[in-house]
């Protein structure tokens, strides 16, 4: 026989980082444990059941009805196991909960019924990122709609994409290819339809493959550009002066910084600017009155991103429009945002090809 | 239909839920049938949406929540307490009514145009994007809540108040301790849940700003609320077929059941504590790590009693006689399915698997062990001991012990595959799988299995239908079982339950009259029995 019967019954997805490994062995660790409380408990009734069969000669005699011995045993023994899987799982989750101060980081907005992605250089995608090898790359998520959930099966990573809240997630992948990307939320009739593809390249690749505006070449602006249009035609400077003004607090340099509000004062991150942004009566700056208008409903989930991203270069050098912070420099330095420069060079690995072939067609089904 | 007699409402559930039952499970199939294909050829994806929901609905609020308890429950617990009715018999024709109005109405709200949220109605999905029936479908449900409320009400006043004579707490059959437990859950938990359906309509209908954050509401908020209830609920499912399990393992070992108190407190301790883990099913739904860590580590915890519990139904069987009948081997099946949803349960309690897992069919296939393999393999196991009783006709052995092994193979063949399924990454309520073709082979096998178990389900219908019209007498004790229902009651029981006052005097399950157990018997005051050679 054969062997290779057994490829039409995979087990596990590939890992493509290390949490998947790590995830994986934790997932084997339980198996053996279930395995053999099932032996255990498989052998134990087995053996009763046929021992002490309707008129069977087995021994009869002293009955016990119960045992606290062996009833110690058994609620120490699981006890002790359990104990130990709840230490060991946390600590891993803890680690891959706990965001890398370094790497680059992707908006993820979710959508009925697709994934938006945008990279702090202004390029955008859908339903597919592109990410460099070995490097941490941290996707800040929010959805538009309803709740979805950003999953990541070969990377053993999924978490839920929430209406009205940023949520985070990081991954380190150790191999180039391409894996895939689903939604595990049923998130209305095309739920279903709401998946696509991580693209892992090399960094050399991916760096150009940036530098080059992406797959799409006529990229829209980059999101400080857009963030700056969406300033001005919402008016935001007329309040938000280069300097704190009567009429409202300068926002330059904020970003990254603890702000003194009236009741404390809270760091100006991504959530702090957006709800700033749509709901400001709730944190009003030491020394204002809430006179700023909520732009509540007039703003799309793209139009906050690129509105943090335009406050976040306000901070970087005081200047707009300056490189965004993960930006990696690309080789060669300039962008061509319309030539046909050295297109990325995607891999497929062997293993993946054919279903991604499929997928390729699929996709094109609607 | 005006009858207060439990017993009579009790065949009144049995019709209903059965109703109910098969409609479910034909939507299950369905669903089993469209996943064989990856493009989902046979409905739209709308239609699927609503397929599955229907089926998540159905089984859940008008199958297993109410089936034990309200069949089995109201049919036997007044019998084994020797009470002559519960204690509020209008109470209990009315919980009736109500869960038929509900079902209707539920049913209404699926020809009308279908509800399409999945039976978790998560928002703001539930609450201000889908356009389908959820609404009046909402409205059933919270009806069938009511009913739930009520029958959890009167079990727990019967309880306390109508036992016989003589019938202390801890002489009471296990069977009593679960519905007592799991009432107490009925009646605490339902109303947050009837309360929350109501805000979602609130939501719907006058835009309260409850769950939705563009109306100021909070998305997560939901799921607390809701699994505040549903995660108890999963209790509500399973402690009525423990205790079932328990009656039949000592009847038919013809041994008291192994550590009869720690089954009793465990399973009061399950239900305490089931409210304390609700969390686990929102691991990466953004709350806290710290709120992961709690939950993670109580999940964990909550494991241990059900384990306990599954070796002292192993070791009830030590010394005693064991018989071979069709619900001891619902009881096997029991143990087998019951184990393998139990083992599977840490995986989704341990964090860092199941940030993998969750959302995907490995959940799928670990609640039907648990609630499916678990809850039916109890109900089936306890309707075919108390049938006997409840219309004094035997069945046929043969067809019982073979649907009892049809339904295990059937079973395992379904849901198995699927654990691989999740693991491979396959999310739930997919409609296709296009992208991912290598997913094919585990569900064909699995629609295969369905369609097996399905005919297993059926298959009861027939042989328990012809067993009243041409079944055996049974005779008021055909299992030769002790407990006041067995000894003191015909089969079916006359309209007042007995022809006297029931009055207690020996320790439960007192199978070990055959036995020599002295301590056992002095302990429970009965007088010693000489130890006999032939003891068979
Ligand atoms: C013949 C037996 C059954 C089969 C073949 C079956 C099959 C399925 C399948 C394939 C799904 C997944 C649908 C999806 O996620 O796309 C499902 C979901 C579900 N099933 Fe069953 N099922 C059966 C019996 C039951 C019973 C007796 C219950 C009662 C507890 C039940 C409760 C559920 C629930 C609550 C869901 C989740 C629905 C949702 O995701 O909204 N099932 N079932
Ligand atoms: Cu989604």
């Amino acid at each position: 026989m054969n062997l290779n019967v057994l490829k039409y019954f995979p087990v596990m997805p590939e890992q493509a980082s290390d949490n998947a490994f790590t995830y994986d062995l934790i997932f084997w660790w339980i198996t053996l444990l279930a395995v053999f409380f099932a032996t255990v408990v498989i052998i134990l009734v087995g053996f009763l059941a046929l021992k002490y069969r309707r008129g069977s000669t087995a021994d009869r005699r002293n009955p016990i009805d119960h045992s606290k011995t062996l009833e110690y045993l058994f609620i120490g023994v699981p006890t002790v196991l359990a104990l130990f899987t709840f230490w060991w799982s946390m600590n891993e989750y803890i680690k891959y909960r706990t965001m890398p101060k370094d790497g680059i980081e992707v908006y993820v907005v979710g959508k009925q019924w697709m994934w938006h992605l945008q990279h702090t250089n202004g390029v955008r995608e859908n339903n597919k990122v592109h990410i460099p090898v070995d490097t941490n790359v941290k996707f800040t998520m929010i959805s538009q709609d309803v709740i979805h959930a950003f999953y990541l099966p070969e990377f053993r990573a999924q978490f839920h994409v929430v209406p009205g809240r940023y949520t985070e997630l990081y991954i380190k992948p150790k191999r180039t290819g391409t894996f895939r990307m689903l939604c595990a939320m049923h998130c209305g009739t095309q739920h279903s339809e709401m998946v696509g593809q991580v693209v892992v390249m090399s960094k050399k690749d991916y760096a150009e493959w940036l530098a080059n505006g992406g797959d799409d070449k006529d990229v829209a602006m980059n999101p400080v550009e857009a963030g700056k249009k969406i300033w001005d035609s919402k008016n935001c400077g007329s309040c938000h002066a280069s300097v704190d003004t009567t009429r409202g607090p300068s926002l330059v340099g904020i970003f990254g910084k603890a702000r003194p509000l009236e009741d404390g004062t809270q760091v100006a991150d991504s959530t702090y600017v957006r709800d700033s942004i749509l709901t400001p009566w709730r944190r009003i700056t030491k020394g204002y009155d809430p006179t700023m208008p909520a732009y509540q409903g007039q703003l799309v989930e793209d139009d906050i991103l690129s509105l943090i991203a335009y406050i976040k270069s306000l901070s970087n050098t005081g200047a707009p429009g300056a490189k965004a912070p993960y930006a990696p420099t690309a080789p060669g330095g300039k962008k061509n945002l319309s030539g046909s420069g050295p297109n990325s060079t995607e891999r497929t690995n062997a293993s993946g090809s054919a279903g991604m072939t499929q997928f390729e067609e699929g996709a094109s089904k609607q | 239909m005006l009858t207060k007699d439990h017993k009579r409402i009790a065949v009144l559930y049995l019709i209903s839920v059965t109703f109910m039952f098969l409609l479910g499970g034909l939507a299950a199939g369905l669903v089993r049938l469209e996943l064989t294909s990856p493009h989902g050829q046979l409905f739209t994806s709308e239609q699927y949406n609503k397929l599955f929901s229907a089926h998540g609905i159905v089984m859940v609020f008008f199958v297993i929540i109410p089936g034990i308890p309200a069949i089995l429950g109201n049919f036997v617990l007044p019998l084994m307490i020797g009470a002559r009715d519960l204690a509020f018999p209008r109470l209990n024709l009315l919980s009736w009514y109500l869960y038929v109005l509900g079902a209707i109405i539920v049913l209404t709200s699926f020809i009308l145009g279908g509800v399409d949220a999945g039976w978790t109605f998560y928002t703001p999905l539930s609450s201000l994007y889908s356009n389908s029936q959820i609404t009046l479908c909402l409205l059933g449900l919270f009806m069938a809540g009511f009913s739930s409320i009520l029958t959890g009400l009167n079990f727990v006043a019967t309880v306390h108040k109508m036992r016989a004579p003589g019938l202390t707490w801890f002489k009471m059959p296990l069977f009593i301790w679960a519905q007592y437990a799991t009432s107490l859950i009925m009646l605490l938990g339902t109303p947050v849940v009837a309360i929350t359906l109501v805000l979602v309509i609130l939501e719907r209908t006058l835009k309260f700003g409850i769950f939705s954050p563009e109306l100021g509401g909070d998305p997560v908020l939901f799921q607390h609320l809701f699994w505040f209830y549903s995660h108890p609920a999963v209790y509500i499912m399973i402690l009525p077929s423990m205790g079932v399990i328990s009656e039949l393992v000592a009847c038919f070992s013809r041994r008291r059941v192994f550590g009869y108190e720690f089954v009793a407190f465990s399973s009061i301790g399950i239900a305490a504590i089931g409210f304390l883990i609700w969390g686990h099913h929102m691991y990466i739904s953004s709350q806290s790590t710290l709120q992961n860590i709690v939950f993670s580590l109580l999940t964990l915890i909550v494991a241990v009693p059900s384990a306990v519990k599954t070796f002292n139904w192993s070791m009830t069987m030590y010394k005693g006689s064991v018989q071979f009948t069709t619900p001891m081997v619902y009881v096997f099946g029991f143990l087998g399915l019951f184990l393998v949803g139990g083992l599977t349960g840490p995986y989704l309690g341990a964090v860092a698997a199941d940030v993998h897992l969750t959302g995907t069919y490995f959940v799928v296939a670990h609640f039907h062990y648990i609630m499916v393999g678990g809850a039916i393999m109890g109900l089936l196991g306890g309707l075919h001991f108390w049938w006997p009783k409840m219309f004094g006709k035997m069945y046929s052995e043969f067809w019982g012990k073979l649907t009892a092994l049809v339904v295990f193979v059937g079973f395992n063949f379904t849901f198995f595959p699927q654990f691989i399924l999740g693991y491979l990454g396959m999310p739930r309520r997919y409609h296709y799988y296009y992208f991912a073709p290598e997913w094919q082979v585990y569900n064909i096998m699995s629609t295969a299995g369905a369609t097996v178990l399905g005919i297993g389900y059926l298959l009861p219908m027939f042989y328990l239908t012809a067993s009243l019209i041409k079944g055996k007498d049974a005779g008021p004790n055909p299992w030769g079982a002790k407990g006041i229902e067995w000894e003191h009651a015909d089969s079916p029981p006359d309209p007042h339950n007995f022809h006297h006052t029931v009055v207690v005097t020996e320790p439960p399950y007192n199978y070990d009259a055959i036995q020599d157990n002295d301590e056992f018997r002095k302990k429970w005051g009965a007088p010693p029995v000489t130890y006999k050679e032939d003891n068979v």
